[in-house]
């Protein structure tokens, strides 16, 4: 009954002769929380990147609820899978400029009790709506990133060092909302991270290492 | 009409072209071939563009006169497609949006009065048209790629949301169309002011009465308004796709 939603089969990723990553095999169930470690310059960012087709592999195959993702229209597999920046940037001038876009693009109506609730949620408030984005710290410029990636529920979330830019107690708050996502939403979180207390906190790890999975544990199936 | 210029007296006005030149090697900007080959092909390109008009204006035939206006208006969309800095399709772009920009124009001119369909009204204003429209052009896709590569982690972002490739690219473009615009509208501005622009000091030249030159003055610059806002919103609405490739990935 565990379809994976997300599965990998020998991925590679090469640019001009440079093997990036090499014959990556994994595979994610619905509702998982998996976290992505290893190395400066390993290849974590560029299999997330795949992963999200911001960037495509130019060997193997990414299946998507049993389904290529090439055969999904790019556009609705990005509104499923989001994928967060590791160097969040804001657009428009101000917060709410980029709480509006999730449902501009879906031609919704702005939810703005509900984007107030996140701010509250991630340590941060109404008044932030308002705000030029040029007057943010680089830590409530991720927060804000982050809730923009959630605001309109994905299927999976996957998030590249979303909170290296925040202090140990918002690393946490962070941590936790994303795990409330899971848990409470069923939300499939793929998050890449260096930190060691949110690697030691998750259930399952993969590493990356030289563009390949080094090791693994908890449950997988290859 | 007083219109006395002859050969000896643009052989002493060569001597503006030595004042340039003079400046340039006193200067060391190294444009000195530069200046000699622009003078050279001035002087080519006007001298057989006079006897061909020559020749066209006394023929008066639609078919001819067509056939130029088509020239001229390829000739702009390579022109424009050479500015685009490797934009692809830049000229197939181009072309289609000059076309359209200066077919529409020309109608409308025909269609008022304000012109006749005679070879010596139709040739010099399409070649206005054309070319305001090729430097219209020029500046949105000079805007197009400057603004993708300054924004382009925006536009990342707005993909990964899951934007199409119009909603990730709209703020650019039209930026881009505005870019384009505000030459003409800016010029409009000073116009008579700053500036006798070349149709009204033609005209009065040829002796026409100042306020007759001005309507004319006045045609040109609806005229150019139009031409360069039809071009840029086509050229720019066109060329943003191209920064995408089939997976609707931001290229590069
Ligand atoms: N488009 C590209 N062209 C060339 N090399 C690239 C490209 N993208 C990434 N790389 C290289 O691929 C390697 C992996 O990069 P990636 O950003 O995936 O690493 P990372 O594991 O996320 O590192 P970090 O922990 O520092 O974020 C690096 O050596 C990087 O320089
Ligand atoms: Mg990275």
């Amino acid at each position: 009954m565990y379809e994976p939603i997300i599965e990998l089969n020998h991925v590679s990723f090469k640019v001009a002769d440079k093997l990036i990553l090499n014959d990556v095999n994994f595979s994610v169930d619905k509702g998982e929380f998996v976290t992505i470690t290893g190395p400066s310059g390993s290849g974590k960012s560029t299999l997330l990147k795949i992963i999200a087709s911001m960037l495509s592999q130019t060997a193997g195959t990414i299946q998507y609820k049993g389904k290529k993702i090439e055969e999904y229209d790019p556009i609705d597999y990005r509104k499923e899978v989001s994928y967060g920046f590791q160097t969040a940037v804001l657009f428009g001038k101000t917060v709410k400029d980029n709480l509006v876009f999730p449902y501009e693009i879906r031609q919704k109506l702005f939810d703005q009790d509900k984007a107030i609730g996140y701010l509250e949620k991630v340590g941060l408030d109404e008044t932030y709506l308002t705000k030029n984005i040029n007057d943010l710290s680089g830590g409530e410029k991720q927060r804000i990133a982050l809730i923009r990636n959630v605001l309109i529920l994905p299927e999976v979330l996957l998030l590249d060092e979303v909170t290296s830019a925040l202090d140990e107690e918002n690393k946490k708050i962070i941590g936790h909302f994303i795990e409330e996502m899971n848990q409470t939403e069923q939300v499939t979180v793929l998050w890449v991270t260096h930190n060691p207390s949110e690697v030691a906190e998750s259930d399952r790890v993969i590493s990356i290492i030289n563009g390949g999975v080094k090791e693994k544990n908890g449950l997988e199936n290859q | 009409m007083d219109l006395r210029i002859n050969n000896t007296s643009l052989i002493f006005a060569m001597g503006l072209v030595l004042v340039a030149l003079a400046i340039v090697y006193r200067e060391k900007l190294d444009l000195g071939k530069d200046i000699i080959i622009g003078v050279i092909r001035a002087v080519i390109q006007l001298v057989i563009v006079g006897y061909v008009l020559g020749y066209v204006f006394k023929l008066d035939n639609n078919i001819i006169t067509f056939t130029m206006v088509l020239v001229i208006i390829f000739n702009a969309s390579y022109n424009a497609g050479k500015r685009s800095q490797g934009l692809p399709n830049a000229f197939k772009i181009s072309f289609i949006a000059i076309l359209t920009a200066t077919s529409l124009t020309l109608v409308i001119l025909l269609l008022s009065g304000s012109l006749v369909f005679k070879p010596s009204q139709i040739v010099p204003i399409t070649g206005m048209i054309a070319s305001n429209s090729m430097i219209a052009i020029g500046i949105s896709y000079r805007n197009l790629n400057g603004k993708f590569a300054d924004q382009r982690q925006q536009v990342l972002e707005k993909l990964a949301l899951g934007a199409d490739l119009k909603q990730a690219s709209i703020s650019i473009v039209r930026d881009s169309i505005k870019a384009g615009m505000s030459p003409t509208i800016d010029s409009a501005k000073t116009v008579g002011l700053v500036s006798l622009p070349g149709m009204m000091s033609g005209l009065m030249f040829a002796g026409v009465d100042p306020t007759h030159a001005i309507k004319y003055q006045i045609m040109v610059t609806f005229m150019l308004l139009s031409t360069t806002s039809i071009a840029s919103v086509i050229a720019s609405y066109m060329a943003y796709k191209n920064f995408y490739n089939e997976q609707k990935q931001l290229i590069g």
